[in-house]
């Protein structure tokens, strides 16, 4: 079964906007423990949840056609997303191993990504 | 909730922080047995959502709301994946990332197989290699983070 290159951007992109989904959630909680308004925190959960929506539609849209074998595996991309986010809006810093480790992932995803065919 | 549950779990993380915060903060140095079972529990619970999506998606036909609401496999894997989230969040709570999160890659793995098994997928020599370096950079990241 060949897995066209369309399934795989859908789910590539289910990932990255399933890590912003998080992302925002995470803002959310963040704002609701430092007592803001609720409409503040409100609003950053609502969107968090609009987009898992969204990337979630997009997913089972991008796993109909092709090998589940080659999809899932695109879904640890959010792992990689995920480090960036924390990193740039929670200040949480990169080190040694999860730079490797983030590395690995851009590698494996691109070994299944040419097992294709 | 999302398909993504387990990749993101470092921010799940976070967010069971925020709101069990006020609770005598979790020990950071032990993995209790507790929370290893629920994360092996989580990995089957989000191995078993990715076949039953898969069975959903296939059986969807346009954009038919009826068709979709009365999808069994497509609301089972929802299902699912709710289940798995909250297993991931209670487990997260009583453990360290270095140590779960090697546990949560498991999920590829098991995918993989029940792909093979279900869907006639081939497991070839580029994809076990691809697999192997996903749960080895996962297990790097969940080193490198903050427990």
């Amino acid at each position: 079964m060949t897995t066209p290159a369309s399934s795989i951007l859908l789910v590539l992109a289910a990932s990255l906007l399933g890590s912003i989904a998080m992302a925002l959630l995470k803002v959310g909680a963040d704002r609701q423990r430092r007592t803001q308004p609720p409409l503040r925190w409100l609003s950053a959960v609502a969107a968090g949840v609009a987009l898992f929506l969204v990337s979630s539609v997009l997913y089972v849209l991008g796993i109909k056609d092709g090998s589940l074998t080659i999809l899932y595996p695109m879904v640890s991309t959010s792992y990689v997303w995920g480090l960036l986010w924390s990193r740039w809006f929670f200040d949480e810093p990169f080190n040694r191993n999860k730079i490797v480790g983030l590395t690995l992932v851009i590698a494996g995803v691109f070994f299944i990504g040419l097992s294709q065919g | 909730m999302p398909h993504i549950a387990a990749p993101c779990s470092a921010m799940i993380d976070g967010l069971s922080d925020s709101v069990s915060q006020g609770e005598s903060g979790r020990s950071t140095h032990y993995t209790s047995l507790a929370s290893i079972g629920l994360i092996v529990l989580s990995t089957v619970s989000g191995a078993a959502a990715q076949i039953l999506l898969r069975f959903g998606a296939d059986a969807i036909e346009g954009a038919n709301l009826i068709g979709i609401i009365t999808n069994v496999p497509l609301i089972g894997g929802y299902a699912c994946l709710a289940v798995n989230v909250v297993l991931v969040v209670l487990a997260l709570r009583g453990g360290q990332l270095s140590i779960l999160y090697p546990i949560v890659a498991l999920t590829f793995v098991w995918v993989a197989i029940l792909s093979q098994v279900y869907f006639q997928d081939v497991i070839s020599i580029p994809k076990i290699a691809g697999l192997t370096l996903i749960v080895a950079g996962v297990s790097f990241i969940g080193a490198g983070s903050r427990s």
